[in-house]
C-alpha cells in the first residue's frame, strides 16, 4: 500500500511526532504555570504591605515599640545618650558584621533606631523592646532561643546569630513621624 | 488480560529495582505491552479522560484549599478573594467548578457506552459495580463541593438533600441532625462537608484503582462484544496505539473544557449561587446542578416523600444490578436489534428527566416527569423480558474478523486469514 | 421499523419540549416577568473588551447614586486602577481612597478610630450591617453590588440555552439590570401601591421597594473639546454606564480570561490536529509491521 513512500514517510513521522511532542510538552508547562504562580502572595497581601507612618512622639527617651510591617515586627527605639556613645564607641573592624552606627541610623535623627525585629539566627523575637525585659550584655537585645546578644545599635555582638538586625527601609516624614516601607 | 510480563530490565538499576519492588515491570504491563483491542472506537477515551478529569479536580482542588476558608461567616468572600485576588485564582475556580460538570459529562458518556455495548456482562460485572460505587461517590463528592462557596444554592441546596434522609422511618430525623451538627444547616454542616469534599476525591481514587485492576485483568470489552481470541491478531500493545488515541481524546475534550472556563465560565452554574447564603429567603426554584436533574425529576415524580427518596435512590441501585437484569447472552447491542432501539429511547428519556428536574414542579410537568420515570425503569424490565426472545444479528468470529469486514466495506462475511494475504510492508 | 420507533419517540420529545417551553414563558408572564431587552456590549463574545471610559462613567454613577445605598463590599480601591478594569491612575486612586474616612483599629486604648482611606482599602459600606440596611430602607435590603451582576439573570428556556453555548450570550446580568433602571412605569389601572412600593416593568412581579434612582441630567459627564458631554447625559446612558461597571466588579479578570482564551484555545486546536496525523500514522501499522487492515 505504501511502499514507494517509505523512506519519506519515516522523516515525515519523525517531525509530525516530534512536533506533537513538543506541543504536549507546551501544553503541560502552561498548566504549570497558575499551578505556581498561586503560591505567590495574593494582589491583598501585597496591596496591604504598603508603606506605613509610624508616630514617634509617644516614645520616650530610654523606650522602645514594637509594630508590625507586612507581618514582621519591628523594633522602634529612642536611645539614651548613654546608648547612642557606647554604640558609637565600638571599634568596627571587631565586629562579626561591621556596620558604624551612622551606616544604621538617619543622620541628624541618631536617638531613633529602627530594627527589624527577628533575630538573624532562626528567626525568634529578641526581648529587650517591653520595659524590664533583659537587654543582654550589650544594652540592646537578648535573644532568649540561642542566646544572641545585640548592642544598643542592635548589631550582633555575642552568640549564634551571623548578623545585625536589619534596617527596614524608611524615611523621616517630619521630626517626630516616620514612614515605614 | 494478564499474560506473561514482556518487560526486560535494561540497566543494573532497573534489575536490581525489579527484584525488590518490580515497579517498573507493573506500570510496563498496564500502560505500555497491555493488550487493547483493536477495534475500540472513540467511545472508549472516556475512561481516560475520566482519569485526566480526576487528577485536575484533586490538583485545583487541593490548591483552592490553600485559600478557601470553611467557615459560614468566611467562605463566600474567600471564594471572593479566590476570583479577585490570588493569582490565577479565577482560572483555577473555574477550573474546578466546570471540570465537575465536565467530569459528569465524561462518566455519562461511559455509562452509556458501558450499557450500549454490554460492558457489565460476565466475566466483568465486579468491574462495572466498582464503577457504580464510583459513581456514587463523584456524586456525594460533587454534591458536598457544591455547598462550599456558601452561596444560596449551596445552602438550600443542602437544606434539601440532606431532608432527603428525613424520609427514613424512625431514624431519619436523627440521621438528618447528624448530618448538620446542629438544628439546621450552617457552620459544623459546613465545616464537616469540606472535610469530606477533600477526602472523598481520595477514595474515588482508590476506587478507580480496583477499576482498573479489575479491567485489565479480565481485558477491555469491545464493540463487537467478542473477546478477544488470538492477542497477536486481535489486539494491538497499549503503548504507542492506545495512549495516543486517549490523548487526542482528552485534548478535544480540553477543548471543549476550555470554551466552558474561558468563555462561559458561569453557564454551568446558578445565578443564585452569587448571592452569599441566607437562611431566612429561599430562591424562587430551587434547581440542583443539571448533572444530578434526572434523578431530582424523579424524586419529585412520585408523590409521596419516602416513595421519591427511594425511587431517586433505585435509579442509580438499579444499574449495579444491570448484569443480572440483562438477560441476553450478546454484550454489544450493535448485533442486538431490539435493545439497540431500547437503548436509544432510554437515553432520551433520561435526557427529558434532566429537562424535566430543570421545571417548576407544576401541572403537566409533574405528569410528564411520572411517566418518564416509568420509562427509565421500564427499560431495565425490557432488557430482561427482551434479552429472553430476541434473535442477534450473526457475530463476527473475531475481533480482527470484524476490523476486516469493516474495512472491505462492511460486509458481515467471514474474512478468517485475510490479514496474512496482505502484502507485508515492514520496512 | 426500528427507525421509525427512534423517529417518533423523537418526535415526541420534541414536541413535549416545545409544549412545556410555551406553557414555562405562560408560567413566566402569570409570575408577572417581562424579559430585558438583549443590549449590545462591549465587553461581550470571545474578544470582547470593556470600555475604559464607559467603566470610570459606571464609577462615577455608582459613587454618586448607587453607593449611598448599595455596598460593593469586596471591591476594594485598588482594583479601580488595575488592568482590564477602569484603569484610573495609582495617583487618582490614593487620592480617591484618602476622601474616604475608614473604621480601624482598635488603638492601644482599645477604641475604634477613623483614618483616610487607602488604595487597599475595601469600598466603604453604607451601612454597618444588614439589619441597620434594611431599618434605613423601610424593611428592604439594598444588595451588594460586588457580585450582583453574575447573580441577576432571567431564564433563557428550551432551546434558547443550547444556542447560547455557541453565541457565547451570557449577558443576563447587565441586561436585566439596565432595564430595571429604565423599566420605571405608572402602574396600570386599578393596581394601587402601598407607600414604598413602586411599579417596574422588568421588576419579577413588578412591584419593586427601590424608587427611581437616576433620571436624566443627575450625574454630570466628562466633556470633550465642544464641551458637550461625550455621552448622552441620559437614564438609559447611565444604566448601560453603571451595568458595565457593575459586570467588571463582578469579573475583574475577564479580560485576562479572553487573552489566554485567545492563544490557548487555537493552541489546543493544533495540538488536536497534530495528534490525530500523529494517530493516524500510528495506527497505519500493526506493530509487526503489517498493515492493519
Amino acid at each position: 500500500m505504501a511502499h514507494a513512500t517509505d523512506t519519506k514517510s519515516g522523516t515525515r513521522r519523525d517531525f509530525l511526532l516530534l512536533a506533537t511532542g513538543a506541543a504536549g510538552a507546551v501544553a503541560a508547562g502552561s498548566i504549570v504555570v497558575p499551578l505556581i504562580s498561586q503560591l505567590a502572595p495574593d494582589q491583598q497581601t501585597i496591596a496591604a504591605g504598603a508603606p506605613v507612618d509610624v508616630d514617634l512622639a509617644p516614645i520616650a527617651e530610654g523606650q522602645a515599640i514594637k509594630i508590625f510591617w507586612r507581618g514582621k515586627p519591628i523594633f522602634v527605639r529612642h536611645r539614651t545618650k548613654k546608648e547612642i556613645d557606647e554604640a558609637l564607641a565600638v571599634d568596627v573592624a571587631t565586629l562579626r558584621d561591621p556596620q558604624t552606627d551612622q551606616q544604621r541610623t538617619k543622620a541628624g535623627h541618631e536617638p531613633i533606631l529602627v530594627v527589624f525585629g527577628n533575630c538573624t539566627h532562626l528567626g525568634c523575637i529578641p526581648l529587650g523592646t517591653a520595659p524590664g525585659e533583659p537587654k543582654g550584655d550589650f544594652d540592646g537585645w537578648f535573644c532568649p532561643c540561642h542566646g544572641s546578644h545585640y548592642d544598643s545599635s542592635g548589631r550582633i555582638r555575642k552568640g549564634p546569630a551571623p548578623l545585625n538586625l536589619p534596617v527596614p527601609p524608611y524615611a523621616f516624614t517630619s521630626d517626630t513621624k516616620i514612614k515605614i516601607g | 488480560m494478564s499474560g506473561h510480563s514482556s518487560y526486560v530490565p535494561k540497566s543494573g538499576f532497573e534489575r536490581w529495582l525489579d527484584a525488590r519492588l518490580p515497579i517498573i515491570r507493573l506500570a510496563h504491563d498496564s500502560a505500555v505491552s497491555y493488550p487493547v483491542p483493536r477495534n475500540l472506537n472513540y467511545m472508549w477515551t472516556f475512561g481516560g479522560i475520566l482519569v485526566f478529569m480526576l487528577v485536575a479536580q484533586i490538583i485545583t482542588g487541593v490548591v483552592l484549599a490553600m485559600h478557601y476558608t470553611a467557615n459560614s461567616l468566611l467562605a463566600f468572600n474567600s471564594v471572593e478573594h479566590i476570583m479577585r485576588d490570588v493569582n490565577y485564582g479565577w482560572m483555577l475556580r473555574y477550573l474546578h467548578a466546570n471540570g465537575a460538570s465536565m467530569f459528569f459529562i465524561a462518566v455519562y458518556m461511559h455509562i452509556f457506552r458501558g450499557i450500549y455495548y454490554g460492558s457489565y456482562k460476565a466475566p466483568r460485572e465486579v468491574l462495572w459495580i466498582l464503577g457504580v460505587v464510583i459513581f456514587l461517590l463523584m456524586m456525594a463528592t460533587a454534591f458536598m463541593g457544591y455547598v462550599l462557596p456558601w452561596g444560596q444554592m449551596s445552602f438550600w441546596g443542602a437544606t434539601v438533600i440532606t431532608n432527603l434522609f428525613s424520609a427514613l422511618p424512625v431514624i431519619g430525623e436523627v440521621i438528618v441532625s447528624y448530618l448538620w451538627g446542629g438544628y439546621s444547616v450552617d457552620n459544623p454542616t459546613l465545616n464537616r462537608f469540606f472535610s469530606l469534599h477533600y477526602l472523598l476525591p481520595f477514595m474515588i481514587f482508590g476506587v478507580v484503582i480496583l477499576h482498573v485492576w479489575a479491567l485489565h485483568h479480565v481485558g477491555q470489552n469491545n464493540p463487537t462484544g467478542v473477546e478477544v481470541k488470538n492477542v497477536q491478531k486481535d489486539t494491538v500493545p497499549f503503548t504507542p496505539y492506545a495512549t495516543i488515541k486517549d490523548v487526542l481524546g482528552m485534548v478535544v475534550f480540553m477543548i471543549v473544557f476550555g470554551w466552558f472556563v474561558f468563555y462561559q465560565p458561569n453557564f454551568m452554574g446558578h445565578a443564585d449561587n452569587y448571592i452569599p447564603a441566607n437562611p431566612a429567603a429561599t430562591p424562587a426554584h430551587i434547581v440542583p446542578e443539571w448533572y444530578f436533574l434526572p434523578f431530582y425529576a424523579i424524586l419529585r415524580a412520585i408523590p409521596d416523600k419516602l416513595g421519591g427518596v427511594l425511587a431517586m435512590g433505585g435509579a442509580i441501585v438499579i444499574l449495579a444490578f444491570l448484569p443480572w437484569l440483562d438477560t441476553s447472552k450478546v454484550k454489544s447491542m450493535s448485533y442486538r436489534p431490539i435493545a439497540r432501539q431500547l437503548f436509544w429511547v432510554w437515553v432520551i428519556v433520561c435526557i427529558g428527566l434532566g429537562y424535566l428536574g430543570a421545571m417548576p414542579p407544576e401541572g403537566g410537568y409533574v405528569i410528564a416527569s411520572q411517566i418518564f420515570t416509568v420509562l427509565y425503569f421500564g427499560f431495565f424490565v425490557a432488557l430482561f423480558v427482551v434479552g429472553l426472545f430476541e434473535r442477534p444479528k450473526a457475530l463476527p468470529t473475531s475481533i480482527a474478523d470484524a476490523v476486516l469486514a469493516s474495512a472491505k466495506g462492511g460486509s458481515a462475511v467471514r474474512m478468517a486469514g485475510a490479514a496474512t494475504a496482505e502484502p507485508n510492508v515492514k520496512g | 421499523m426500528s427507525r421509525t420507533s427512534l423517529r417518533l419517540a423523537l418526535a415526541g420529545l420534541a414536541a413535549g419540549l416545545a409544549a412545556s417551553a410555551l406553557s414555562l414563558t405562560a408560567v413566566r408572564a402569570a409570575e408577572g416577568r417581562v424579559e430585558p431587552p438583549a443590549l449590545s456590549w462591549s465587553f461581550s463574545g470571545p474578544v470582547g473588551k470593556f470600555d475604559r471610559a464607559q467603566l470610570q462613567r459606571g464609577y462615577k454613577v455608582y459613587k454618586e447614586v448607587c453607593a449611598s445605598c448599595h455596598a460593593a463590599s469586596l471591591v476594594r480601591f485598588r482594583n479601580l486602577a488595575q488592568p482590564g478594569g477602569p484603569e484610573f491612575t495609582v495617583g487618582q486612586v490614593n487620592a480617591l481612597a484618602a476622601t474616604y474616612q475608614v473604621k480601624d483599629g482598635p488603638n492601644e486604648t482599645g477604641e475604634m478610630f477613623d483614618r483616610p482611606g487607602r488604595a487597599a482599602d475595601a469600598f466603604p459600606s453604607p451601612f454597618a450591617n444588614e439589619q441597620a440596611a434594611r431599618a434605613a430602607n423601610g424593611g428592604a435590603y439594598p444588595p451588594d453590588f460586588s457580585v450582583l451582576a453574575k447573580a441577576r439573570t432571567y431564564e433563557r428556556g428550551f432551546p434558547r440555552f443550547v444556542f447560547d453555548i455557541f453565541t457565547q450570550y451570557q449577558e443576563q446580568g447587565p441586561d436585566y439590570i439596565h432595564a430595571l433602571m429604565v423599566g420605571y412605569e405608572e402602574p396600570p389601572a386599578g393596581t394601587t401601591l402601598l407607600p414604598g412600593q413602586y411599579w417596574n416593568k422588568y421588576m419579577p412581579g413588578h412591584l419593586i421597594a427601590m424608587p427611581k434612582p437616576l433620571n436624566d441630567g443627575q450625574v454630570e459627564y466628562p466633556k470633550g473639546a465642544d464641551g458637550q458631554p461625550q455621552v448622552p447625559e441620559t437614564i438609559d446612558q447611565y444604566a448601560r454606564d453603571v451595568s458595565a461597571f457593575m459586570v467588571w466588579m463582578a469579573e475583574p479578570h475577564m479580560e485576562q480570561r479572553k487573552r489566554i482564551a485567545l492563544w490557548f484555545m487555537p493552541f489546543l486546536v493544533i495540538f488536536a490536529f497534530l495528534l490525530y496525523f500523529s494517530k493516524k500514522r500510528i495506527w497505519a501499522r500493526m506493530p509487526d509491521g503489517s498493515a492493519t487492515h
